[in-house]
């Protein structure tokens, strides 16, 4: 091989930037974190189930409270109506943070992981400055 | 042709996926072997197809110049374009792989009033290529944040930057948007420019598809069809530390997308692609073009077995002088002045 060092430096170069994820995360990794539903509000409810179905609540949770802002700033409509006929007041701190008010075990463990940083905090208090 | 073939064969990768995954259940193929070969292929194939090239001597200096070579001293040199020392090669292999230096240069040669040959500026080509490598690199970068737990400090800053603009409540990443913008325009310029149509192949139009439709269903699962980015996370950080799951929840869209990624970087060592590391070995712009002042031996010179004019004079010296030939090295003429003492 004509060069070899340079070339065997640049081909050391290129599997390190290609293949550090795997070094990486051998080191660092923890599981999948598993959101906390244990919560007196939670424990006291005879179905266990949110005011959707989970898997699309855990997909789609922030597409809904982001419908819901747009209810409640721009139309006024405060009362959310499910499929089933279900009522519920369109509220992050009222209703979700009624059953899940442990933000940090809850919301928090997921966001975490997938380092997302939500900005419904901004405006809104969450349940460890309530107290 | 090519066109057809390209997009058929996208086509196909994508309805395999889905079928295999919704109607035959092959999510463990799909999320655990598919990406384990495809990145054993991508990082074998890759350092393989180097060494190949690294093996090919490259006898001469062949730079290509755009400037005045370095000569007297009170004539000017342009020392990044014709690069004498190893320094003006850097620079001008840093500026080409960051700023696409020679593509720049593109000019758009037309009849005008069918007789006068004009050279036109077009920078579209540059501007496109320029926007679509940078968005792929921003864009790569932040999927460490599904890749790697924890997350590292740089993606989450990069991420704040790219996602500057918010819709609707939540973060824009504008490079996904230039991404799937620049390479719809480079795969448009091929399909309308007809002198560009008619060199390009399905290699050519294949990688721009797959590309395309990678970005589409990223930025189909960000936007529209949410998937459960905590399943993901644990199926790619699962595939990077080498303890795989397949996790529930996971829709189609994304066996789709992973699939596709899968097949383009198994696909880098055997296509166009290479040239994310074949710009580095191009001859034409790693070296210094200082063939006046250096001595440049071809590499592949083998011992010549040669036979002198001396070994040749020696061996027929007595036949020589015998029919009067004139000589180098007379023997005679040395037995003569012993013999005139």
């Amino acid at each position: 091989m004509y060069n070899s060092r340079n070339i065997i430096i640049g081909l050391i170069i290129f599997a390190g930037i290609f293949t550090f994820p795997f070094i990486l995360n051998a080191v660092t990794a923890s599981g999948a974190p598993e959101p906390s539903l244990d919560t007196p509000e939670i424990n006291a409810l005879s179905a266990k189930e949110c005011i959707l179905d989970t898997d699309y609540m855990t997909s789609n949770h922030m597409e809904l409270l982001a419908d819901w802002k747009i209810a409640v700033v721009r139309d006024g409509n405060r009362i959310f109506v499910t499929d089933d006929g279900r009522e519920f007041e369109m509220s992050l701190q009222n209703t979700c943070l009624e059953c899940h008010s442990n933000k940090a075990d809850f919301c928090d463990a997921c966001h975490n992981y997938a380092k997302v940083e939500p900005n419904c905090w901004d405006c809104h208090v969450g349940p460890e400055v309530l107290k | 042709m090519g066109l057809t073939f390209s997009l058929l064969l996208v086509a196909a990768l994508i309805l395999a996926v889905f079928l295999g995954v919704e109607a035959l259940g092959l999510s463990f193929l799909f999320a655990i072997v598919i990406p384990y070969l495809a990145i054993a292929t991508f990082i074998i194939g890759f350092i393989l197809r180097v060494v190949k090239w690294g093996k090919t001597p490259v006898p001469f200096r062949i730079p290509t110049t755009c400037g005045q070579q370095k000569s007297l001293p009170w004539i000017k040199q342009n020392k990044i374009d014709n690069p004498f020392s190893t320094a003006g090669v850097v620079a001008r292999m840093a500026l080409e792989v960051l700023f696409f230096r020679s593509l720049f240069r593109n000019t758009k040669a037309e009849l005008v009033d069918g007789e006068r040959l004009t050279y036109q500026w077009e920078k579209w080509l540059w501007l496109g290529g320029l926007i679509f490598h940078w968005s792929m690199l921003i864009v790569v970068t932040r999927h460490l944040r599904i890749f790697l737990d924890p997350v590292p400090g740089f993606v989450r800053i990069i991420e704040k930057f790219d996602g500057f603009f918010t819709v609707d409540l939540q973060n824009v990443y504008i490079t996904g948007i230039l991404l799937l913008a620049a390479v719809t325009f480079l795969f448009i310029r091929r399909v309308v420019i007809p002198q560009v149509r008619y060199i390009s192949f399905a290699a050519d139009y294949f990688p721009l598809l797959l590309i395309g439709s990678i970005a589409a269903s990223g930025i189909l699962m960000k936007y529209f069809f949410r998937v459960d980015l905590v399943a993901i996370k644990e199926l790619t950080v699962g595939l990077f530390s080498f303890s795989p799951v397949v996790p529930q929840g996971v829709s189609a869209l994304f066996y789709i997308h992973l699939f596709l990624v899968c097949v383009l970087i198994s696909y880098i060592p055997f296509s166009k692609i290479m040239h994310m590391g074949g710009i580095f070995l191009s001859p034409t712009r790693n070296m210094a073009n200082n063939s006046r002042a250096v001595r440049h031996i071809n590499p592949w010179n083998y011992p010549v077995k040669v036979h002198t004019y001396e070994e040749y004079e020696n061996e027929f010296r007595d036949k020589m002088r015998a029919v009067g030939l004139p000589l180098e090295k007379d023997g005679s003429e040395k037995e003569a002045a012993a013999a005139k003492e």
